[in-house]
């Protein structure tokens, strides 16, 4: 039975999308659709996820042709973690967006490239088929330039020729270390790659392939060296799209790792140590980075790389331990990322402006919205037993079981730099009064505007707050689902006989 | 015909870095098509190449009888072209607005100063 729902995520994206492009010319019914058919959605993801959890891994194979030789498309927990947790950014991304987005957007196709941007980031998670896997990452990111370039304004452009250009290297780069691993080995199929690689002779070739693949992925997740891209482009576009952009395309970029990591070149120390010593510096940059910007966008948007660094160090460590860790912080980030941006559209909505040296007051004049956005603030920072807080603990045991007490320093260096950034933040914008702003004439204020859109604006937002409640106060539940992750990544075998010796 | 092959991938990635690192946003364009080129070839040789071996098995066998040509390499690069084509395009597109409102074809005068005069 849950064979069947495996590809139900992605088809029914495609079908989303498609029924949207029949309505080109009627915002008002787009906004509808989308906002449903994301809720339908988040039912459809969580009926696949609860069937991965009862019946283990299942997978199906694309026209019936016998694994290896056709596309298979797996639903491990950790594909199906991350495809519920899509969904739910969806939603809450969706309703945000038809408050937000104007007509003039909608209008260009907003609603449809946004779903097939779902589809891609589904297929991504989804797929067993290594190539399959570049296939979605380029639909993604084809959705993805449409979506940054919407508007087309001149800073908005000025940050997709370096996303864009970026993006493309990172494929290029990616579809060379697949063509050498296929040129080793002659299979696509991720399990059976998992044991004909490690057959390999020809190590140096093996390595070299790894690295490639490192760094494919390594620009798509932003990681240290190869970040630049991601602060100059995330703050351009509508905040609709920098939320599911900063929750989800870094964090397909940090699946991709931990998949080809885990299950394709195993035994591999040296890569281990690559990823220890990036993460380190990852952690270090995005997080001195995040201390002098003025941009509220921009400060997320380093902190996105800062947090990337805490997964890429656990991932690094792997030990049972330190994946758990890393697994939850990748759920607890997904979330909390999409909402921190949310939250930064709402402030703008508020004050006009996103500049942290004019903003100012919020706390007094809007004292029930800073709660809201306290919650997500501080589960950031991870001050327990908000979410931020438990996947730490994982990271430094695995780290100290490891003897690695370099890890642990970076770790903590990272968490104490995110909570000097949203100390600075909160007293700069929620508790100094601020200077008075000019009222900017053509600008529509989160005060004027009428109850239906501030509740299509707050909606979201609360949503996600809740889920990350959720998994702060139940972290136990969380923590059991990133163990049950840990256990099929480190052991690879399950999946590997779930692929090729179907049920 | 390998050794060729080799030259050709290898003056195509170098002639495609090359040109990324130029500071013109039209040759960084051309720089990954020529990239994207490069791979292509890459994934063709590392395929093996196998002359005039059709991957057909012959009408009263069951299986192959000899070495044959592996039919994959040639769907990815297809795949890989196609793609590569849909993102050149809208690359081109691209730069072409962005030299339309920026007015420079120059990387670096793509600059963010105004970013902290009015955000």
């Amino acid at each position: 039975m849950t064979s069947k729902l495996i590809l139900l995520p992605i088809l029914y994206q495609a079908f989303m999308a498609v029924i949207l492009l029949f309505f080109w010319r009627r915002p008002q019914i787009q906004r509808v659709i989308s906002v449903v058919g994301s809720a339908i959605n988040v039912f459809i993801c969580a009926l696949l996820f609860q069937g991965v959890w009862v019946d283990g891994i299942v997978s199906v194979q694309a026209g019936n042709w016998v694994a290896p030789f056709g596309i298979t498309f797996v639903a491990d927990t950790l594909a199906a973690t991350m495809v519920l947790l899509t969904s739910i950014a969806g939603l809450a991304v969706s309703i945000f967006s038809a408050g937000t987005i104007v007509r003039a957007q909608v209008k260009y196709g907003y609603f449809p490239i946004f779903h097939f941007l779902l589809m891609g980031l589904c297929g991504a998670f989804l797929t067993g088929d290594i190539f399959n896997l570049y296939v979605w990452f380029e639909i993604i990111i084809i959705s993805s330039f449409v979506l940054i370039t919407l508007g087309s304004e001149k800073k908005q452009l000025e940050g997709a020729v370096k996303y864009f250009a970026l993006n493309m290297l990172a494929s290029i780069i990616f579809l060379t270390a697949l063509g050498i691993l296929y040129g080793l080995v002659g299979t696509l199929n991720m399990a059976d790659l998992s044991g004909k690689v490690a057959a390999v002779d020809n190590r140096g070739l093996v390595y070299v392939s790894g690295l490639f693949f490192f760094v494919g992925f390594g620009i798509k997740s932003a990681l240290f060296p190869l970040y630049f891209w991601l602060p100059d482009s995330y703050h351009t576009p509508p905040f609709a799209v920098s939320a599911i952009f900063s929750g989800l395309l870094t964090k397909v970029g940090v699946y991709a790792l931990i998949r080809v990591f885990s299950l394709i070149f195993t035994d591999d120390i040296f890569i281990d140590q690559v990823m220890l010593a990036i993460g380190m510096l990852t952690i270090f940059s995005g997080g001195v980075g995040a201390l002098v910007q003025v941009n509220i966008r921009r400060v997320f948007s380093y902190l996105i790389i800062c947090h990337i660094g805490f997964i890429i160090i656990g991932l690094g460590l792997f030990t049972e331990a330190a994946i758990a860790g890393a697994i939850f912080y990748l759920i607890h980030d997904i979330v909390v990322k999409t909402n921190l941006f949310l939250i930064a559209g709402l402030i703008f909505k508020i004050k006009g402006t996103n500049d942290m040296r004019k903003l100012g007051g919020l706390y007094d004049g809007w004292p029930k919205l800073t709660l809201l956005m306290a919650i997500t603030l501080f589960s950031l920072i991870g001050i327990p037993p908000l979410s931020g807080f438990w996947p730490k603990v994982s990271l430094i045991l695995g780290a100290y079981s490891l003897e690695n007490y370099g890890a642990i320093a970076f770790i903590l260096f990272g968490s104490v730099i995110t909570l000097i950034i949203i100390a600075k933040m909160w007293s700069r914008i929620f508790w100094n009064p601020g200077p008075v702003l000019a009222v900017r004439p053509d600008f529509q204020y989160f005060a004027d505007m009428s109850l239906k859109k501030r509740r299509l604006i707050v909606t979201p937002i609360v949503l996600l707050s809740a889920v990350t409640l959720y998994i702060g106060f139940g972290a136990e539940h969380i923590q059991q689902l990133s163990e049950r992750i840990s256990g099929e990544l480190i052991d690879p075998t399950i999946y590997i006989n779930a692929v090729l010796k179907p049920r | 015909m390998e050794i060729l092959l080799a030259l050709v991938i290898g003056l195509l990635y170098a002639a495609g870095i090359y040109m990324i690192l130029r500071r013109s946003l039209v040759k960084l364009i051309i720089g990954l098509i020529l990239l994207g080129n490069g791979v292509n070839l890459l994934i063709f040789l590392l395929g093996r190449i196998t002359k005039g071996l059709p991957p057909i098995i012959p009408g009263e066998l069951n299986t192959f009888a000899e070495a044959y040509a592996d039919p994959v390499p040639q769907a990815l690069i297809l795949t890989a072209i196609v793609i590569s084509f849909g993102l050149q395009s809208f690359a081109i597109v691209l730069i072409k607005r962005v030299y339309k409102v920026v007015k420079t074809d120059d990387l670096d005068e793509l600059s963010l100063d105004e970013e902290y005069e009015q955000i």
